[in-house]
């Protein structure tokens, strides 16, 4: 085990590295220049050459990933250029809410792809499980930035039920989670409809097999049979989509975020990509790599938990 | 009256005010469509910095009404030279900074000597060229000594870009700013909102009803919408989407007004590469357009046409529209007059702004219909500032020039990204700007309106209208914008 966890540490230390150094680079080959993004497009050579001084951008290109890289591993993300505070500052404030965001679409994607997959699986080729499947061929369609204005039209428009968007701060917190209600359900939906077809198939799978009619044929109950028996069985396909949804949901939160105006990792990272803001791009999207990959990493830790015939592949 | 009563006064008045909010609303909450990455106004071109802080926070020298005259405001008063070339301004007396320190001639000084330094990041750094000298002649007085004649000076001290900053607080300026207008910064939640709150010192303080701004940052149309309609939203000044506006006009609780703004929208052409260096080719691509046409399907009509670059509501202005009347027989004449063969290929890149982008399919078609095969790449702001603006790297694009007596951009040379070098139009350019008799100077405003449409030197298409959708009950919110700031003091709820 420990072992397993030095490799997976290495293995992500070198990923991070590497995705950093594509970032670096992919930034400085796009064209856009910051000191005219900030400066607009009035203003005069010697005030654009003042700044690009100020920004440090006269550096040459590997000089500049040297120190960079060198404050990282100190744990110093480096100055923004266009926010003119801390990179790790600007994403401390907004992380909290992308993460509450994310998860809470991820819990909600699984209970409904669950109780929808369960439910099909179990009544194969009956009115439920035909209902189950046209629902989700609904959501696999529908993108989620127009599910999410069609939610706020009934729930905040209409009925006044939720906000519209925005979030209020995690000092109320009854109002926050109001806050996060939409955005999450918009987020889970589409995830929920892929995922509940997964279950079902793979329930049908699990349905066939022999130990399911045994059980059966001992009298257990059919309840207990399908979630005690049949569902352990049939999750190890599923936690494997969960995990790419993961990285689905916290990348799908850059959308989301945009159509409901939270203050989260999503609408930053547009704004420095759009601003040029080379720092605050490249510790975000580390930021998302690393969520990406501790996701995998847990999705490893679950198959042990969830099939302990795996629990040798782990030496 | 004795303390107990003052408390239990104010009890009873907090208790009054929580009770009958409509009797006292005195918060407003504003929809902004971009949020800036700093709340400089001095070293930051951002828009939206200018229509949230200056002279809401921040103050200059003079303001600018809506209707664009130039009006006083930390300068209570000036004298101007006859030569033009001394201007002495008299200052308020009395004024505070928001952190407490207080307003004089030292501080004009020293945001002018920030702004014209050679380490200057300031973004209309232009604009304080003319200035060779700012003096301190007393606490109350400051005196500006000019190289040469400004005919906009006074205009162009109004601006965010010349706001009056402290040496004791501009360290702050980015993320705490604090000037000496009738409201104060109070906090930023960035990307969410920004909040300013009454200034009880300033001179005015008496007159301004709004006790808390809040700026709430909401960029896709169809979310801000949705605010406005669950009355998240009071206000929302600038509003993207012209499509939607009908629906607001429908719904009784809401004002909507649409005015103009100093955005004159053109489809600009490289002058300095081939075949846009012959003029007949652009009068062709100029005979191609359609204004209606591309008004109607791109601003669902709410926008006025433009045969120049000249706002229409400005004194000055000439409607040059029928120069070149819509007429593809005539542009087709005159690409194969000027050897251009059907079927020539060119670019149009196109920055991700609504007008640009719908503006783009409407041009492309109607060129085709003239033998011109237009490539539309739309591409991003990042890209366009360095490809198209400092790079020349482009055929024709679409942009708004959204500065105020901006028509000097003709004389700034071929490096500028209109690729336009004449001389005789900088030459009249330069007696423009140094003209100070205002009739005389709208003369040859117009005199420059006419040369710069006989030369065809773009497509003029419209000028940005001003999409204002605000509640029934607020007043005091500018319907046009002579500039980029939108002063808060006498905006009010009203019954």
């Amino acid at each position: 085990m420990v072992l397993f966890l030095a490799k997976r540490t290495v293995g992500l230390l070198a990923t991070l590295l590497a995705v950093s150094v594509v970032v670096f680079l992919v930034m400085n080959v796009l064209p856009g220049d910051p000191v005219l993004v900030i400066l607009g497009i009035d203003s005069t050579p010697d005030a654009q050459a003042a700044l690009r001084e100020q920004l440090g951008l006269n550096a040459p290109l590997a000089d500049r990933y040297v120190s960079w890289i060198a404050g990282v591993v100190q744990g110093d993300f480096g100055t923004s250029h266009s926010f003119g505070v801390p990179v790790a500052g600007l994403i401390a404030e907004r992380l909290p809410l992308t993460l509450a965001l994310a998860l809470s679409a991820t819990l909600l994607t699984v209970i409904l792809a669950l109780a929808l997959g369960v439910l099909a699986g179990s009544n194969h080729r009956k009115p439920g499980d035909w209902g189950v499947m046209t629902l989700s061929q609904l959501g696999i369609a529908i993108p989620a930035f127009w599910l999410s204005m069609l939610l706020v039209l009934l729930f905040a428009v209409k009925l006044r039920w939720l906000p519209p968007g925005g979030f209020p701060g995690w000092g109320d917190p009854a109002a926050a989670a109001r806050a996060l209600v939409l955005p999450t359900v918009a987020l889970a939906l589409v995830q929920a409809a892929v995922l509940a077809r997964v279950t079902r198939s793979s329930m049908l799978e699990v349905l066939r097999l022999d130990f399911t009619r045994t059980a059966l044929a001992t009298g257990l109950s059919r309840g207990r049979v399908l979630w005690r028996h049949v569902l352990p069985n049939a999750l190890v396909p599923v936690v494997t989509i969960v995990g790419m949804q993961f990285a689905n949901v916290v990348t799908g939160t850059i959308v989301i975020e945009n159509v409901f105006y939270l203050p989260g990792l999503g609408r930053l990272i547009f704004q420095a990509i759009s601003n040029r803001d080379l720092l605050t791009v490249q510790a975000l999207v580390l930021l998302f790599a690393a969520i990406v990959v501790t996701a995998n990493f847990v999705v490893d830790i679950l198959y042990v938990l969830i099939d302990p015939r795996l629990r040798g592949r782990l030496a | 009256m004795n303390s107990s009563t003052a408390i239990a006064g104010s009890l009873l008045g907090a208790l009054l005010l929580t009770a009958f909010p409509a009797w006292s609303k005195t918060a407003i909450v504003i929809g902004m469509q971009q949020e800036p990455t700093t709340l400089d106004p001095t070293s930051d071109a951002t828009a939206s910095i200018d229509g949230m802080l200056t002279h809401n926070v921040f103050e200059a020298l003079t303001s600018v009404t809506e209707q664009g005259e130039v009006v006083p405001s930390l300068a209570r008063s000036w004298t101007v030279s006859d030569d033009g070339l001394t201007y002495t301004f008299d200052l308020e007396q009395g004024v505070t900074f928001h952190d407490g320190t207080s307003f004089d001639a030292a501080d004009v000084k020293f945001s002018f000597d920030r702004a014209m330094g050679a380490d200057s990041v300031n973004p209309s750094k232009s604009i304080f060229e003319p200035i060779a000298s700012v003096t301190v002649v007393d606490p109350a007085t400051v005196e500006l000594k000019l190289s040469r004649p400004d005919a906009f000076l006074l205009f162009n001290l109004a601006q965010g870009d010349a706001s009056i900053v402290a040496p004791e607080s501009v360290e702050l300026a980015k993320t705490a700013p604090i000037g000496t207008g009738p409201f104060r910064y109070d906090s930023w939640t960035r990307g969410d909102r920004l909040t300013l709150a009454r200034y009880p010192e300033h001179r005015n303080a008496a007159d301004v009803q709004l006790e808390k701004v809040t700026f709430q940052f909401i960029a896709d149309p169809a979310a801000a919408s949705a605010a406005l309609l669950s009355e998240t939203l009071d206000a929302y000044p600038g509003f993207p989407a012209p499509e939607m506006m009908a629906q607001f006009e429908a719904d009784d609780r809401f004002a909507v007004e649409i005015g103009s703004t100093e955005g004159e929208v053109i489809m600009a052409m490289n002058n300095a590469k081939a075949p846009f260096d012959d003029v007949r080719v652009r009068r062709a691509i100029s005979h191609a357009l359609d204004r209606t046409a591309i008004i109607d399907g791109a601003m669902y009509g709410q926008a006025t046409p433009i045969g120049s670059f000249y706002p229409p509501h400005g004194k000055a202005y000439v409607d040059l529209t029928g120069m070149y009347p819509h007429d593809v027989a005539r542009a087709k004449e005159l690409l194969a007059e000027a050897g251009v063969a059907a079927g020539t290929v060119m670019t149009l890149r196109v920055p991700p702004f609504p007008y640009a982008t719908r503006s783009a399919e409407i041009i492309q078609a109607q060129l085709a219909a003239a033998g011109l095969d237009v490539k539309v790449e739309n591409v991003e702001w990042g890209f366009w500032l360095e490809e198209i603006y400092k790079n020349l790297n482009y055929d024709m694009t679409i942009i708004a020039h959204t500065s105020p007596n901006d028509m000097g951009n003709f004389a700034r040379g071929k490096s500028y990204f209109y690729g336009y070098d004449n001389p005789e139009f900088t030459a009249l350019w330069d007696q423009i700007k140094t003209e100070a008799d205002p009739e005389k100077r709208d003369a040859l405003l117009k005199q420059g309106q006419e040369f710069l449409a006989s030369e065809a030197v773009h497509g003029f298409l419209f000028q940005l209208p001003k999409l204002g959708v605000v509640r029934k009950e607020l007043s005091g919110f500018w319907k046009s914008s002579p500039v980029l700031f939108q002063p808060l003091a006498q905006v009010k709820w009203n019954g």
